[in-house]
């Protein structure tokens, strides 16, 4: 039997939201690009766009295009693209709700650089995971989860905002031990 | 073979080729047959693809290392060259076969063409033909890796450019249930004709009016689900689109159309015609244009006319049927 634990993330966020805030100042950024990716990461993006009270619409992506297995996973209409008409000199914080194999923060940047070219781009998670495939590293991350390569996370919302987590070999680990 | 008693050209159903086992799209031959839920998909994708006029295009790479050719073995320029540019976008090669001029005039059969085509590792072929029925022979001949687009075949079907004045008329007229669309012209020799219809009548267009000259309107015209009219003065009111289809002269064999000035006089669409459509009407037409032969110059140009509209919208609709119908890698 597989396990589900929902994890409420409202906290996480508002931390994760301040941590933006201090970066932001940190690294003198004045006018950021907030750009979420779809879907969860678009919800938490407009959370942390809100908490940051940031003046410019929120950016929004939909990868799959630019996806390495869409060759496999067939061609699906996108989810609503925004984004500003060039991205040119502009420091932009690209967010997503989970960072697993790193694959879909790859399809993001390769997609963003077709916007201009950026001063600067900076990772931005809610949760982040081992298992990566590709050299990609957050720069901010709300909460670790130490969960093996058959666990899965997905983030539920948009309102309210919560984890759920699947252990599938819960039982195999927890029976020896009984 | 020019007939006093015109009919439809039929061929078999094409759905057996043209979708795989799990109901995606494999070859676009025609519209017949193909159910509505795959043309809202593809319209939806085409949204996914679509730039405003002001917006700069963007490069997706979807079909990253995959080759296109472009097989035409009659004239055309649209369709080839927003073809072609539906493939560049989506990071495909595209090999360019005007085979009017090709091999096939040193007396190369069109089976040897396909075969040097398959060992040049190509994916993909799309195919304009003066035959009807010619893409689906390819289908039947080619091998099993490659997709087959059909880009008109004889008198037979066209169905990207229907699909393109869908995705245009939707631009327009979110509801199909709620609108009239009349289509005017020689309905008997039009393969843009008869995949409008179909695709009209899928995709729930509450009304279909044709308006032809009797020789020029099928005889089982009714049966197609459309009401026909005589008259534009008739047929055009407060409908909220017209279709001006072009008059065909390399078509016609025989005296379909008494004269050229006879034929304005009675089914060309003028200013004072335009009026008689609904207030949002538009003017739609599949091109090239005759100015003043089936549609007065200043129409063309019109506030009303959604022509160059379409010519764009065809990019982005053929870069979706592009990218759907793009065998899938087994892994």
């Amino acid at each position: 039997m597989s396990s589900h634990e929902r994890v409420d993330v409202g906290a996480v966020l508002a931390h994760l939201g301040d941590s933006v805030k201090s970066f932001l100042t940190t690294r003198g950024i004045n006018l950021p690009v907030f750009v979420g990716i779809h879907t969860g990461g678009v919800w938490v993006a407009q959370a942390l766009h809100t908490h940051c009270a940031v003046a410019e619409p929120l950016g929004m992506l939909d990868v799959s295009y630019h996806r390495d297995d869409v060759a496999r996973t067939g061609v699906r209409p996108l989810k609503p693209v925004r984004m500003p008409a060039s991205l040119d000199d502009r420091h932009v914080l690209l967010i997503d709700d989970v960072l697993f194999t790193g694959r879909t923060t790859r399809a993001a940047l390769n997609e963003l650089f077709e916007y201009g070219r950026p001063a600067s781009v900076s990772l931005v998670v809610l949760v982040e995971r081992p298992g990566r495939e590709i050299p990609v590293a957050p720069d901010l991350t709300g909460m670790r989860l130490e969960l093996g390569p058959e666990d899965r996370v997905k983030l539920q919302g948009p309102d309210p905002m919560e984890l759920v987590i699947t252990r599938p070999n819960d039982s195999l680990l927890e029976e020896p031990a009984r | 073979m020019s007939s006093t008693q015109p009919t439809l050209f039929r061929l078999p159903p094409a759905a057996q080729y043209q979708l795989d086992e799990e109901g995606r799209l494999r070859h676009f031959l025609t519209i017949e047959g193909l159910p509505a839920a795959l043309l809202e998909e593809i319209l939806s994708t085409a949204q996914s693809f679509h730039t405003a006029a002001d917006q700069a295009a963007r490069k997706v790479p979807l079909l990253r290392g995959k080759t296109i050719v472009n097989l035409f073995f009659e004239a055309s320029t649209r369709t080839r060259t927003t073809f072609e540019l539906a493939a560049k976008r989506l990071s495909a090669d595209v090999l360019n076969l005007d085979m009017a001029t090709a091999a096939t005039t040193k007396g190369e059969s069109l089976l040897d063409t396909l075969r040097n085509l398959e060992a040049m590792h190509c994916d993909m072929f799309v195919v304009r033909h003066h035959q009807s029925g010619a893409a689906h022979f390819i289908v039947r001949h080619v091998a099993e890796h490659i997709s087959v687009i059909n880009a008109g075949d004889g008198r037979h079907a066209h169905p990207t450019q229907a699909m393109l004045d869908m995705f245009t008329l939707r631009q327009h007229f979110p509801d199909f249930s709620a609108i009239t669309v009349v289509i005017v012209g020689d309905i008997l020799h039009s393969r843009v004709a008869r995949s409008e219809i179909q695709a009209l009548r899928s995709l729930g267009v509450g009304e279909i009016r044709v308006i032809a000259p009797r020789t020029l309107l099928p005889r089982e015209a009714t049966s197609l689900g459309v009401i026909p009219f005589k008259s534009m003065e008739e047929g055009l009111v407060g409908a909220q689109a017209v279709i001006m289809l072009r008059l065909q002269k390399e078509r016609m064999h025989g005296s379909f159309v008494p004269s050229e000035d006879e034929y304005y006089r009675l089914y060309g669409l003028t200013r004072a015609r335009v009026e008689l459509l609904a207030e949002d009407g538009i003017v739609m037409h599949p091109g090239p244009v005759n100015r003043g032969v089936e549609i007065e110059s200043a129409v063309v140009d019109g506030p009303r006319s959604v022509i160059l509209k379409q010519v764009r919208n065809g990019i982005a609709v053929r870069m979706a049927i592009l990218s759907m119908a793009m065998r899938r890698h087994a892994w």
